[in-house]
């Protein structure tokens, strides 16, 4: 019972996560691209939940649907770009061969997910282990132990691009050399 | 024996992973780019949580961590790039950003 539930549940939130996805990508309005983009976002952190990666989903929910789409919103609306936007032609040779080389892409990976067997050594982390100290103390023990180095990098990493992100956006006075300036224009 | 079979997650991965592709290919808008680019990476990050319940290890969703934050950060500059390339040329699509075609 629990497991056609479970089984369910998968189906039903794989669904809303493909529709999602079309959507960003066939919306003439970047606004609703934008929507859709949270709704796949959301979609996912749940199938975390029900794959017992708790902790991800709610970091999930607060850095790709939290910050992430609110930039993206937030950019949308600063460049005016919310209204209706022309695609063009959608029959064209350009569009017909991205179509194809894309079947053939999930052709190839659906046969390795199918043909193929997932060799590794089995771990520790089994979900009664978890279930002993709780979630996010499993994950918080091994990013501070055994993967320190990568996290202390991961900060440096937004650091410098926060940094970045400031110097990009300034608006500069004068021209710098090979840089035309706005205002002199 | 768990519920949902990991084959599942991987093809819902690959199919989320392949319409972000076509969305890079597809559109010329620099802000659809970026947001099929994310949903690649989503893609990616659904696998790692999988194999990680697949062979019950953490490793996983310490890697998930390290994308989103590599995620968080180019979606900062390339937004801030994007923010400069419209004072300059006042655009979003990539093809009229061709200077460097020579």
């Amino acid at each position: 019972m629990a497991q056609q539930l479970q089984q369910g549940l998968f189906l039903a939130l794989a669904g809303v996560a493909v529709v999602a996805a079309l959507g960003v990508i066939f919306n003439r309005n970047a606004v609703h691209s934008a929507l859709s983009l949270l709704a796949n976002f959301v979609a996912l952190a749940m199938l975390y939940v029900l794959l017992n990666a708790q902790f991800i989903a709610i970091v999930q929910v607060a850095v790709y649907a939290g910050a992430i789409v609110v930039l993206f919103l937030f950019v949308v609306m600063l460049l005016g770009a919310g209204g209706e936007m022309q695609m063009g032609g959608w029959l064209n040779w350009r569009t017909a061969f991205i179509v194809a080389a894309a079947l053939v892409l999930l052709t190839l990976t659906g046969t390795a997910v199918f043909e193929g067997t997932i060799n590794g050594a089995i771990g520790t982390a089994t979900p009664e282990q978890i279930a002993q100290v709780g979630q996010t103390e499993a994950v918080g023990t091994a990013l501070f132990t055994d993967y320190l180095l990568p996290f202390e990098l991961a900060s440096v990493l937004l650091l410098v691009g926060m940094l970045g992100a400031v110097v990009l956006g300034q608006r500069w006075r004068g021209a710098i050399a090979g840089r035309p300036s706005g205002e002199a224009e | 024996m768990t519920a949902v079979p990991t084959s599942w997650f991987l093809l819902l991965s690959a199919i989320l992973f392949v319409i972000g592709a076509g969305g890079v290919l597809l559109r010329r808008n620099v802000l659809i780019m970026l947001m099929s680019v994310e949903m690649m990476m989503n893609a990616v990050n659904l696998t790692f949580i999988a194999l990680s319940r697949h062979l019950s290890s953490l490793t996983g969703q310490i890697f998930v961590f390290m994308v989103m934050a590599v995620a968080a950060v180019e979606v900062a500059v390339g937004l801030a790039i994007l923010i400069e390339l419209n004072r300059l040329r006042a655009t979003t699509d990539v093809d009229d950003v061709s200077s460097l075609k020579g």
